[in-house]
């Protein structure tokens, strides 16, 4: 489709000045680079600056390392006590806001996500230390709920004041005997963006809890899906296809988790990296120790499904399993795209914008282009430059003293459970069938020539793309739901969907056409002005009759 | 069972905070901030707690809330965050360019010692402050008080800037406490009927409850005005609602300014509400107008020809201690039980007060500041209610026991209404009352038998 006027109206570099006009030089200079028009096709997408510090003063998207890793990664798990160490406010804003959807029927009978829990830090522990407080309140903890595993978060505070969380974890551990206890040092000042949170929440589960399960998978076809944070049920909906398909998902990084779940992610035959930004530290980790490889997928969107499905069949090679999957899929797509050439009329040639995460701004594009409609503009809130250009730029990516701070963790294989699943010959022979392993195009080539792609979009910018471009949707978090609503544009949630949900796998996609329908078709829009708004002049009296 | 793990027998816990009834200071000096015209509130410490903020406010309005950061890193948390505050105030000034910017710590900022009146000074001195704007800064330590505290604080901050001039500006201050855009509104609706020159601060209204216009204003024509809060100074007196929430700026304005104060409670249900008009009668020197006078006989009225489903019912209620003195006064006063009540802020008169209030009903009653919803839910188990009054995270509570739920305080995530429908007042208490028989009544509909289901109630 065309762009709309008003886009065609404007060169991108015209819009990139006009982001910029507004900004102190030195501002100016630096969201220059985090600012790229999508010029070179094809083999060398252009370069964007990712992953570097937030503006002091320029309201920004981003949240902070602790809600990356308490908020993100081990906000979903159910039978994991997770207990905040610091001023209540931290545990309190990550209590239940994420619409982590769990059915709490797991292993254990166990669902913490319910609950709240804090060392609520007072004034004393900051003078005096808090880490008697925090042992008596992982006792307290252990005393009432008897979980499997307790995990310690850190805020700011306790990495100034020194309270060693891992000591403590480690002494009560011991203690109890029948309790994993471990902590996260994942102070909210560190790292740029909740980027830095994710690695530091990968590290932590990898060291003390992958590979600790007693239990013994024995499907045939086991995954692990990592990257699937369960939001709305999207992880329910993909693991109701996998199930139809034969394929058994033993461990979820991390929607609807349980501690045994992630404890047996060693003994699965791939993993499959959903949002690569916040888990590609355990694929890779997963593969070095175990030696399970990696592939990327995508759950969003139908086409982008089956056609994970098909990698996951294809690495298997099994001809049952293909024949399964592709069963499947014939059976799910008919009502797909029936739904889809429903709505088509009236979303084709919309436009959207996606400002989200550092994957749902390039996999939702995938649903959008299902409906024929075209996204002017995206951009990741903390994803790195290989979310955007690629995994090929890695080698490439300066280390800045940010970054350097967040443990690179070194890991060996395994002496015992270390088993390549494919043969060097036999990964080669697969990559040659067109299967790629630990690979990832980032957002960048998914994105049509001349669009904007902005990283680390703030408040100013959002507006003013609005305003310039006049997309039919915006797409970003609830705090920049209601400004741009209050434009007249209709708004969807990206992180938690809003109330929707879910949208991945193909019931999903069905449930986003609707739901796209509804927002870009919606009237209500049309009641911002009132009738006599519209012939403001007194042209007579009324004459009542 | 959402809240399977929570056992009936209570064990006293000395470290540990489950399912809290409080949040931290920062976000009630932001709300309070949103309540000063063309201000943006900026947050001094790692960008995670504005962002943070931002999310529940906006959740529990369903508006756009501005707020900026200093978005700390780990140099600034070692060196300190002055750098940080001085480049976020030349960048907003320049980009957003609002009159105002209210500065709050965090837990981030306390810790490491950054000076606020000092890094301000160094701001007015490198001009990055343009002529006729205005910092304000409020010390809001994450780890002592609560969200309450640092909505005080926020205030305090406010009624510092008060100038004594030479003369009375005929006005009476009022400092609503943490209520409602709605409510600010209804408190300003019941001075004018009584002829009371009003000075509000803060005064969220029209800034929180803002109408769809197909135009988005980072800083609406509403709030407290800055010359407003400056000529405070000059007011005949202030009345503060609430101990907690604005106490502390009305004694500073008394000391800095010579304007006596009075502390009133929120003026919730019945009593709190004739308390506050009587206050406004004998400061207007004035009679009481019959349009008040006909809202009171209405509130009354329905108390009385409802009295029967109200009469006995036990109440759990969990929330911030000046609305619960209210509410729990409210109660007591239609015959209700209160016969739990958590806050989590701290204070030890609440639970004096409470006491004195809940006397008259000659019964025990469980009270706890610094307490948690953990507990309250254990109370529960351990002696069941009719109704339970509190924020949208008593809806887990209210599953589990089957209890009807009343939402009312602070976040509200699941319903509307709050912003734009008032609780205070005569009128206030009428909604109050309807939202309670509701949540009674429908559960009578719901449970009663076939043969004793009955059309008129």
């Amino acid at each position: 489709m065309a762009p709309t006027d008003s886009a065609a109206r404007r060169p991108p570099q015209e819009i990139k000045e006009k982001l910029l006009e507004k900004y102190p030089p030195k501002v100016a200079r630096k969201r220059a680079q985090q600012i790229m028009i999508n010029e070179a096709q094809g083999t060398t997408p252009p370069e964007i600056v990712a992953n570097v510090r937030t503006i002091p003063g320029i309201i920004t998207m981003r949240g902070c390392t602790y809600a990356g890793c308490k908020g993100v990664i081990m906000g979903p798990t159910s039978d994991i006590v997770n207990l905040v160490h610091g001023p209540i406010g931290c545990s309190f804003y990550a209590w239940l806001t994420r619409r982590n959807q769990t059915d709490a029927i797991n292993d254990s009978g166990a669902n913490y996500i319910t609950y709240c829990m804090s060392t609520d830090m007072q004034d004393s522990d900051i003078i005096f230390g808090g880490e008697k407080k925090l042992a008596a309140a992982i006792r307290e903890a252990y005393d009432l709920f008897h979980p499997k595993a307790i995990a310690v978060f850190a805020t700011c505070p306790v990495g100034l004041i020194g309270d060693d969380i891992h000591a403590v974890a480690k002494r009560m551990k011991e203690e109890f005997g029948d309790c994993n206890v471990f902590a996260f040092s994942c102070e909210g000042y560190k790292g740029v963006s909740q980027s830095a949170g994710h690695h530091i929440a990968n590290n932590q589960v990898f060291t003390h809890v992958v590979g600790k399960s007693e239990t013994v998978k024995t499907d045939k076809f086991k995954i692990n899906l990592l990257g699937e944070y369960n939001i709305g049920g999207d992880g329910f909906e993909i693991d109701r296809i996998l199930d139809k398909c034969g394929i058994k998902n033993i461990s979820t990084f991390s929607g609807n988790a349980t501690y045994d779940k992630f404890a047996s992610a060693n003994q699965a035959d791939l993993s499959c990296v959903m949002c690569h930004r916040s888990i590609n530290y355990v694929a890779d980790m997963l593969e070095t120790r175990y030696g399970i490889p990696w592939i990327k997928v995508n759950f969003i969107g139908a086409a982008a499904t089956a056609k994970s499905l098909r990698k996951i069949a294809q690495y298997f090679n099994d001809a049952e399993l293909t024949a399964r999957v592709e069963a499947v899929i014939a059976e799910e797509m008919p009502e797909v795209e029936k739904v889809c050439q429903e709505v088509y009329p009236r979303t084709a040639g919309k436009t959207a914008m996606l400002f989200v995460g550092g994957s749902r701004a390039h996999h939702y594009q995938e649903l959008f282009k299902e409906m024929g409609m075209k996204t002017l503009s995206a951009g990741y809130e903390f994803g790195h430059r290989d979310d955007y250009e690629g995994r090929q730029v890695l080698p490439h990516i300066k280390v800045d003293a940010d970054s350097r701070n967040i443990e690179e963790i070194e890991v060996e294989p395994d002496p015992l459970l270390y088993k390549p699943r494919k043969s060097e010959e036999e990964k080669a022979a697969l990559e040659k069938e067109g299967l790629a392993f630990k690979e990832y195009e980032g957002l960048n080539p998914a994105m049509d020539p001349g669009t904007l792609v902005v990283d680390d979009l703030n408040q100013y910018e959002a507006e003013k793309l609005v305003e310039l471009l006049k997309p039919d949707l915006f797409c970003a978090g609830i705090k920049e739901k209601f400004s741009i609503m209050k434009m007249g544009i209709p708004m969807k949630q990206l992180h938690s969907y809003d109330s929707g949900g879910p949208y991945a796998g193909f019931r999903g996609a069905i449930n986003f056409y609707r739901e796209i329908d509804r927002l870009v078709n919606s009237r209500v829009f049309g009641y911002i002005r009132a009738p006599w708004q519209e012939n403001p002049e007194l042209s007579a009296t009324y004459v009542w009759e | 069972m959402l809240l399977r793990h929570t056992p009936q027998e209570i064990s006293e816990r000395s470290a540990l905070t489950i399912n809290p009834a409080k949040t931290c200071q920062p976000i009630g000096a932001m709300y309070a901030a949103l309540g000063i015209r063309g201000c943006l509130p900026h947050s001094h410490g790692s960008q995670g707690c504005c962002a943070y903020h931002r999310s529940t406010l906006t959740r529990h309005y369903k508006e756009p809330i501005s707020a900026a950061t200093s978005s700390f890193t780990e140099g600034a948390s070692v060196f300190g965050g002055q750098a940080n505050l001085l480049q976020a105030i030349d960048n907003i000034f320049t980009v957003y360019d609002p009159e105002v910017i209210a500065v709050h710590t965090t837990c981030l900022s306390e810790t490491i010692g950054d000076d606020l009146p000092q890094i301000f000074d160094k701001a007015h001195k490198e001009k990055k402050v343009p002529p006729g704007k205005t910092l304000i800064g409020a010390p809001t330590p994450s780890y002592v008080g609560s969200h309450v505290t640092g909505f005080s604080n926020m205030v305090k901050a406010m009624a510092a800037m008060a100038e004594k001039g030479e003369r009375k500006n005929g006005k009476i201050n009022i400092i609503p406490g943490w209520v409602e855009p709605c409510d600010m509104e209804e408190i300003k609706r019941l001075a004018a009927l009584l002829g009371v020159s009003v000075n509000m601060f803060p005064d969220t209204s029209g800034v929180l409850n803002a109408p769809m216009t197909g135009e988005y204003r980072m800083f609406p024509e509403a709030g407290a005005t800055i010359a407003d809060i400056r000529d405070s100074g000059n007011a005949l007196g202030t009345l503060a609602l609430g101990e907690w929430c604005s106490a502390e700026a009305a004694r500073l304005l008394d000391s800095k300014c010579k304007v006596p104060c009075s502390i009133l409670d929120l003026p919730f249900g019945l009593s709190a509400t004739d308390r506050f008009i009587d206050a406004l009668r004998t400061i207007a020197g004035t009679v009481v107008p019959e349009e008040v006078m006909v809202e009171r006989g209405r509130l009354v009225d329905m108390i009385a020809d409802m009295h029967q489903y109200l009469y006995g019912r036990k109440v759990a209620l969990v929330g911030d201690p000046d609305q619960l003195l209210a509410m729990t006064e409210f109660l007591v006063s239609i015959d209700m039980q209160p016969i739990h009540i958590v806050t989590g802020t701290p204070g030890k008169r609440f639970e004096e007060r409470i006491a004195e209030i809940t006397a008259p009903m000659g019964r025990p009653v469980n009270v706890r500041a610094k307490g948690d919803m953990f507990l309250l839910h254990q109370w529960i188990k351990n002696e069941g209610v009719d109704l339970l009054i509190g924020n949208t995270y008593c809806k887990y509570i209210a599953r589990d026991e089957d209890l009807p739920l009343v939402r009312w305080g602070f976040p509200i995530l699941d319903r509307q209404g709050h912003q734009h429908f008032p609780t205070v007042g005569y009128r206030g208490g009428l909604r109050l009352l309807e939202q309670m028989l509701g949540a009674l009544l429908d559960r009578k509909d719901r449970d009663d038998p076939e043969s004793q289901f009955e059309l008129v109630l």
